[in-house]
């Protein structure tokens, strides 16, 4: 079974970004997805989770993720409050949305880093919700770039499906472009 | 062809009451409400589902609704959790002694004080003795399928279904579910035929005050006192395990999937440890037996689907070869041990079946439940019995006190 937490703040969509990937792994015939928000209130802002899980069967746990195979971070500065690395397992993958390159990046232990400029990405599409770009749509084509286990064809009949006909064009776009301009740095 | 949908447990369940084309639903709308008569709301907002949605103030004025709604012929609905639950408590004595077949989701939550919003299953077990049938669901694919047979039996028996799922652990994780055709829906569920209709054509007035004996009616007719009422709804308890094990057989010809009737098991063919539980902590507990089993193990687990009625038959069948039984549960009769706990081992009493049985409390209040550790507690039952005590005391898993 192959486990993402999804790391951000309320009102970024960390959830929606969990439930497409679990909807685009179905696609890619993946017969057990599950996704799930961080059991519990949410408020606008503060820092919250979600998960995806991903496996060939279906999935007969509901427990939550003890150390995940990747860790999206919508907002890095999540990193200065949140120990994202310590629900991380050593060798998996963390996927951030920075603007700096993954060299400049101190990150502690044996990880994958993969970088987006996801917020620069979203507002060049002027994919803006509420005055803040919106950051899930690029760090999903990030973690397809990264991990490779879903593809953007099936990220984007997703889109297509869930969002309203107006924004899909824009999502996508964005979508696609993060995929391109996602640099990734393997463990040492 | 199929249609699969990736959904929530409230998602499933409002799809399941949409299918089952429910004609009255209501409901509070305020916490401790679950996201599932919002999706409901939406559905008939949007007129897909044709049915009356009655706004309340209170869970208790949310199945009084209901019962009027029964009472006059129509296919009430209504869900809540917890407190709601707790609060609707009158009534669901009223709707089950009344023999009105009404359907309710549970969405198990914890019980205060102190406030909990997270997951066990307190509320749904504090409702036992209230005359409901009682279902947990093992995943959200079991949710709408069993919401669906629900109807079935709860109106071949005249008794009202409670079908319990857990809060947040299914209700907010969604995973992919398939979704039965409206059509073959319409044909597993006949339509409602209310035993009695109250219709001002023919004015009756119903549950008035019934004293100690049986007592003549105006028409001459000797009447049931109450304790022959209350024997009835006892035996009709009792009586309706049949609906349920053919509800979820015709239900298995008709869709492909079989929930197992009163309970299932999983790898129990040559299983020494049972590990029983309901709801998704018997699913946590299909992959803690697989880990066993790769540890040498020989586990299986046996899912109680059905608590009321409780499945003594098909305990004692079940767990007939066991060596040792573990019962896994998110409930506590506080001064004794875990409801499911004392129901098994009264079941068993009258056999040959005399193994150790212990008991684990895991969960309450939303504290997560993880395989492993479904696995320790049996590795660690199975030490104590090999030390020769057959009956240790009720063991609270993950709880760092006392």
């Amino acid at each position: 079974m192959y486990e993402v937490i999804w790391h951000g703040r309320g009102g970024q969509g960390v959830v929606v970004a969990a439930q497409i990937l679990a909807e685009a792994a179905y696609l890619e015939g993946y017969k057990g997805v599950t996704s799930a928000p961080t059991f519990g209130p949410e408020r606008r802002g503060a820092p919250l989770t979600a998960s995806t899980k991903i496996s060939r069967e279906p999935i007969r746990t509901f427990a939550q993720i003890e150390t995940a195979d990747t860790a999206v971070v919508l907002d890095a500065s999540i990193l200065k409050v949140v120990d994202v690395f310590s629900s991380l397992k050593s060798g998996g993958f963390i996927i951030l949305n920075t603007p700096l390159s993954a060299e400049d990046l101190a990150v502690p232990g044996c990880f994958n880093i993969a970088v987006v400029n996801a917020s620069a990405i979203a507002l060049s599409r002027h994919l803006i919700k509420e005055d803040a770009p919106i950051v899930n749509t690029p760090l999903l084509g990030a973690f397809a770039r990264a991990t490779a286990l879903v593809s953007l064809e099936s990220i984007e009949t997703i889109f297509k499906k869930k969002l309203p006909a107006g924004v899909v064009t824009g999502n996508i776009l964005t979508l696609r472009d993060a995929f391109e301009k996602t640099s990734v740095k393997a463990a040492v | 062809m199929t249609d699969i949908q990736i959904v929530t447990g409230n998602q499933a369940a409002a799809i399941g009451a949409m299918l089952c084309q429910v004609q009255v639903v209501s409901a509070y709308p305020i916490t401790p409400q679950t996201s599932l008569t919002e999706t409901l709301s939406r559905f008939i907002e949007q007129g897909q589902l044709k049915a009356e949605y009655v706004r309340v103030e209170s869970e208790h004025s949310a199945l009084s609704v209901c019962i009027a709604a029964s009472s006059v012929g129509a296919r009430a609905f209504t869900s809540t959790s917890s407190h709601g639950l707790l609060y609707m408590h009158e009534q669901l004595h009223w709707a089950a002694g009344s023999r009105l077949p009404i359907v309710l989701c549970c969405v198990n939550r914890g019980v205060g004080a102190p406030w909990s919003i997270f997951n066990d299953q307190q509320d749904a077990i504090a409702q036992r003795d209230t005359g409901w049938i009682q279902i947990y669901c093992r995943n959200n694919q079991e949710i709408i399928d069993t919401l669906i047979q629900a109807y079935r039996i709860a109106e071949a028996v005249y008794v009202p279904v409670m079908v319990c799922y857990d809060g947040f652990v299914l209700s907010h994780t969604m995973m992919p579910i398939e979704v039965p055709e409206a059509e073959a829906v319409k044909d597993f569920l006949p339509p409602y035929k209310p035993h009695t209709i109250l219709s001002p054509d023919e004015p009756r007035n119903i549950n008035p005050v019934t004293f100690p004996w049986r007592r003549y009616d105006d028409r001459g007719v000797l009447c049931d006192g109450y304790m022959e009422l209350r024997y009835k709804l006892q035996t009709a308890l009792e009586n309706s395990a049949a609906s349920i094990i053919a509800a979820n057989d015709f239900f298995a010809d008709a869709f492909g999937r079989n929930h197992g009737g009163m309970l299932w098991s999983y790898r129990m063919e040559d299983a020494e440890v049972a590990l029983t539980s309901m709801g998704s902590m018997a699913t946590e507990a299909t992959t803690a037996a697989d880990i066993l089993r790769d540890k040498g193990i020989k586990a299986g687990v046996v899912g109680i689907r059905v608590f009321r009625p409780f499945p003594k038959e098909a305990v004692r069948i079940a767990l007939n070869k066991a060596k040792a039984i573990l019962v896994f549960e998110k409930d506590i009769s506080y001064g004794y041990e875990g409801a499911l706990c004392t129901d098994l081992k009264a079941a068993l009493y009258s056999t040959d079946i005399r193994v150790p049985v212990h008991n684990y409390i895991a969960g309450l209040g939303g504290r997560d439940v993880k395989p492993r550790e479904l696995v320790e507690a049996s590795e660690d039952s199975l030490k104590i019995i090999a030390s020769g005590i057959r009956e240790p005391k009720t063991t609270w898993i993950n709880c760092f006190t006392g």
